[in-house]
């Protein structure tokens, strides 16, 4: 073969992205081993290597198990199933194909909308012999909430019912109900036997009655819509360049339309308009650069420009700047997803803290309905209000999938514990501006010589928070400050009275005894906060509410057995009989603060004397 | 004008390659001197150009590989001017540990695995590019572009952090750090196809040579240098051989070859039945021993 022509027909190949989908067993792996074998990408050690692991864990008898060549982990191998998301890939003559392989067991959920978000097109199994299961309709559903336009339905084990033209449409019809207000642009039904190979690649006799395209002709014809001669430029900037010498560049990956040297285009921000002196591009300096290419652009002008801007064409369009919006929201974490804490959102090519401020709804997913609900599950799929702590730059999912997706991480532990897309700003908050009165907080509190500031105190019930806060309030009182005392207890008959002691409401109660211990700093009291505040994350947002050295996290360490030992309201007793559900410490957890400005060891000394070491700590910090 | 796929393979490895050098604090390239981290270096260069790759490049010497290797290792470095760290496990070499009595598996380990973690350890790294590629290996298809390791470098291959559209996770504590692949889309015959396009040197050891050789295990292993004692059963041969992949030279089998450019290895390959780590001695320790391996800390 001529190597030119072949790297011509290479690069004449279309690359498309697609995964497989739908429950378990209903042939997922076994599907794609199959593409695999019969498109000759397997090597023939890799095939020995499989029928040696077919004998050890295979399902298919003495015939050699497909999947084996697609499951890579060991306990995935061990146990037959897919636990996370594959990569293969193999090509045909006329496609370059990557393949996500994704789970189909319910807990796995997660790895599935992980494939799915970087797929053109999906492929959903369905088992003939079983019909549509609710994975069918959950994963149907994940792949239009992802914008996924193209969908082939692969009725798969037609072998084992007899080729049975009637129940292939039975599900047809059945899948077609379901899923009739989802927004797909094509839409197609094969009936196919992965273990056999039928109409996968290649048309089988023993299916005479479908006379439409196997498998594989049917993907190598879809057609991606890509539209970059309508969409307007933008390129979120990614990464500033500047050498030791004068040369300064702005990169990052163009996410849609095109650019020319010479256009004239803005920084999103800013509204700053410049004009694009140079290109270059990974085959080097060009006169113009497109969609998905990682490019370096110089501008005619020094402007500030950071990672987190947005450079786009001048024309009008739908981006926003916001600290708003509303968003559907996949929950990716064993632990819930509560309203009102504080997570970090990673966009493109920016991330800031924010919270879920409300969730309006979350969705059945097998029958499609909007239930009332205060908190997200694991694999649990809901629609919410998000407000950021800085304005970024968005856009809504359906217009540009780039520019509408985040990911949630937890701010103590990094993991991912969600995903959304958004539908729409929300322009609340910019309605509201921040009134600057005359009076400021540095005039009230000067009055008496004090800085005001938050005394927070936290600890498990019954460690003697509201003891020793009650002492340091006497002392400071003495010594003429002005002083505020929020015990838990208190609030909760009056402010927070309609508060429980779920997670939810627990993060609810402290983020309103956070606003109001702000107000009061702002009033220019020494605010002192007795509350058990078991979650670090909720101590963080308070913190976060003052300035830096406003904030004063007291841990008063006492063991839970000297707790339950005291127990001076008799609540840990109630708790061990099971009257008192969700008691911190005992079927509710406590987070240790990592790093308090002040620890009280009630074990060693007495509430006075501890009372006294904080009043020495904010004599020491020019508190009083 | 549309992209190729090669293209969009390319934009997509720079675009990976920007985002470590914005957020982390002190990223490095590990460079193991083979194809595709001639690649991985090309494309860095690239993402940066025209200034300098903002960050060090690592090679983990076992001590073990071809000189062929050392030799383009030292001149690369030196043609364009690379911030290169060379990592030897000075212990392991005060114990002797080498591939021939040691066994593959124990060198790979305290050569290998221990070395990359005592040199992540020393420097501080918080990211490290590796250039593997999903569709080497199993396991590999399995891992994320961005991999998570924890303070004693582990990879945890059932907890692993979903990695949606391209917003990848970077937030990590201190003492953790991540593995960056920025070619895990890309298949052997993409790296190929990459590599002539783009006119990439390689170690000549790609290329078929007569070679002195001799066969062990069913595999032929090339006498680079007096180390490798023969055995009496066995006899030098004079072969014209290649290899598809490279490592420490006792463990790494030649083929028979005739291809000498990097159009005669592209279509060898096409024509080819077996895999590129069917070279490889230590992925076939036991099943599933890649992913052990890295579950430990290695590449």
């Amino acid at each position: 073969m001529d190597i030119e022509t072949f790297f011509q027909n290479q690069n004449n190949k279309k690359q498309l992205k697609i995964l497989t989908c739908g429950s378990v067993d209903d042939g997922k792996s076994t599907l794609i081993g199959r593409l695999l074998f019969d498109s000759k990408n397997i090597y023939s050690d890799q095939l020995s290597q499989t029928k040696i692991e077919s004998e050890k864990y295979g399902t298919q008898g003495k015939q050699i198990d497909l999947a084996l060549l697609i499951d890579g982990l060991q306990a995935e191998r061990e146990q037959g199933i897919t636990i996370d998301v594959a990569y293969r890939y193999f090509e045909t003559k006329k496609c370059k194909f990557i393949i996500a392989d994704t789970p189909g067991h319910e807990e796995y959920t997660r790895n599935m909308v992980t494939g799915a978000s970087n797929s053109d097109v999906g492929i959903i199994l369905v088992d003939a012999t079983k019909g549509i299961l609710d994975q069918t309709k959950r994963h149907t559903f994940i792949l239009s909430l992802l914008g996924i336009e193209n969908i082939i339905v692969a009725v798969n084990k037609m072998d084992l019912i007899n080729y049975d033209e009637k129940k292939f449409k039975d599900i047809i019809s059945s899948f077609k109900k379901f899923s009739s207000e989802f927004n797909f642009n094509l839409q197609k039904f094969i009936p196919i036997s992965a273990l056999v190979g039928d109409n996968v690649f290649q048309k089988n006799s023993n299916i005479t009655w479908y006379n439409e395209k196997s498998l594989i002709d049917e993907l190598e014809e879809i057609s991606l819509n890509e539209p970059i001669e309508e969409e307007i430029f933008s390129l979120p900037v990614q990464f500033v360049n500047r050498s030791s010498s004068d040369f300064r560049g702005y990169s990052g990956t163009i996410i849609s339309g095109k650019i020319k040297v010479n256009d004239e285009v803005q920084v999103f921000s800013s509204k700053e308009k410049i004009k694009i002196i140079k290109i270059l591009t990974p085959k080097g300096e060009s006169d113009f650069a497109i969609k998905g290419q990682a490019v370096t652009l110089t501008l005619d002008k020094e402007v500030d420009i950071s990672r987190g801007d947005l450079l786009c064409s001048v024309k009008n369009h739908n981006y926003f700047l916001s600290d708003q919006f509303a968003s559907h929201i996949i929950w990716m974490n064993k632990e819930q997803m509560i309203p009102e804490r504080n997570y970090i959102f990673k966009f493109i090519n920016f991330q800031t803290i924010g919270k879920i401020t409300d969730l309006v709804h979350k969705i059945n997913i097998n029958s499609f309905e909007k239930i009332a609900s205060k908190f997200l599950n694991l694999n649990e799929i809901g629609y919410a209000k998000v407000a950021l702590n800085k304005n970024t730059i968005f856009n809504a999912y359906k217009n540009n999938k780039k520019l509408g997706s985040f990911v949630i991480i937890d701010q103590f532990n990094n993991q991912t514990v969600g995903a959304g897309v958004i539908e729409h700003e929300l322009r609340r908050a910019s309605n509201i501006s921040w009134h600057q009165m005359s009076i400021n907080k540095n005039l009230r509190s000067s009055i008496n010589g004090q800085k005001p500031c938050v005394l927070w105190f936290t600890g498990l019930s019954g460690s003697g928070k509201s003891t020793i806060a009650n002492i340091i309030e006497q002392k400071l009182h003495k010594l003429g400050k002005h002083t505020y005392l929020l015990d838990g207890d208190n609030v909760r008959h009056g402010l927070n009275k309609d508060l429980g002691f779920t997670n939810v409401d627990r993060v609810e109660n402290i983020r309103r005894i956070s606003e109001v211990s702000r107000l009061m700093v702002d009033a220019g009291l020494i605010t002192i906060v007795s509350f058990i505040s078991p979650f670090k994350s909720e101590r963080k947002m308070a913190r976060g509410l003052v300035e830096i050295d406003e904030f004063i996290e007291i841990y008063v360490d006492t063991s839970i057995e000297e707790c339950e030992k005291r127990d001076p309201k008799g609540l840990y007793k109630k708790a061990r009989s099971g009257k008192l559900k969700n008691f911190t410490g005992i079927d509710s957890n406590y987070e240790i603060p990592s790093s308090p400005e002040i620890i009280l060891e009630t074990k060693i000394k007495s509430a006075e004397e501890l009372a006294d070491e904080v009043i020495l700590y904010l004599k020491q910090y020019n508190k009083i | 004008m549309k992209l190729s796929h090669i293209d969009k393979l390319e934009s997509e490895s720079i675009h990976i390659i920007r985002e470590v050098a914005s957020a982390f604090d002190n990223p490095v390239m590990l460079y193991s001197i083979g194809k595709d981290s001639s690649v991985m270096l090309h494309l860095a260069q690239k993402a940066f150009y025209p200034s300098k790759i903002p960050f060090k490049l690592m090679h983990i010497d076992t001590t073990w590989k071809f000189k062929e290797m050392i030799n383009f290792r030292d001149e690369t470095a030196k043609k364009y001017n690379l911030d290169l760290l060379v990592h030897i496990n000075k212990e392991g070499v005060a114990n002797n540990i080498n591939p021939i009595s040691s066994g593959s598996k124990i060198h790979t380990d305290v050569m290998k695995t221990q070395s990359l973690i005592q040199a992540l350890d020393k420097y501080k790294f918080d990211a490290a590019f590796g250039g593997a590629r999903r569709d080497e290996e199993k396991s590999r298809a399995k891992e994320r572009i961005f991999s998570f390791r924890d303070k004693k470098h582990r990879w945890d291959p059932k907890n692993q952090k979903p990695e949606l559209w391209n917003l990848f996770n970077t937030n990590i504590d201190k003492g953790e750090s991540v593995r960056v692949f920025p070619l895990s889309n890309w298949t052997e015959i993409d790296i190929w196809q990459y590599i002539y396009q783009e006119n990439i040197q390689l170690v000549p050891l790609y290329f078929s040579k007569i070679r002195s050789i001799i066969r062990r295990n069913d595999m032929m292993i090339m006498v680079d240098d007096d180390r490798l004692k023969i055995k009496e059963n066995e006899k030098i041969e004079q072969k014209k051989v290649r290899f598809r992949t490279l490592g420490c030279y006792p463990l790494t089998a030649a083929v028979e070859s005739d291809a000498t450019t990097v159009e005669e290895i592209i279509i060898e390959l096409l024509e080819s039945k077996y895999s590129e780590r069917q070279g490889r001695l230590i992925d076939n320790d036991q099943i599933g021993s890649m992913e052990k391996k890295k579950q430990e800390g290695y590449f």
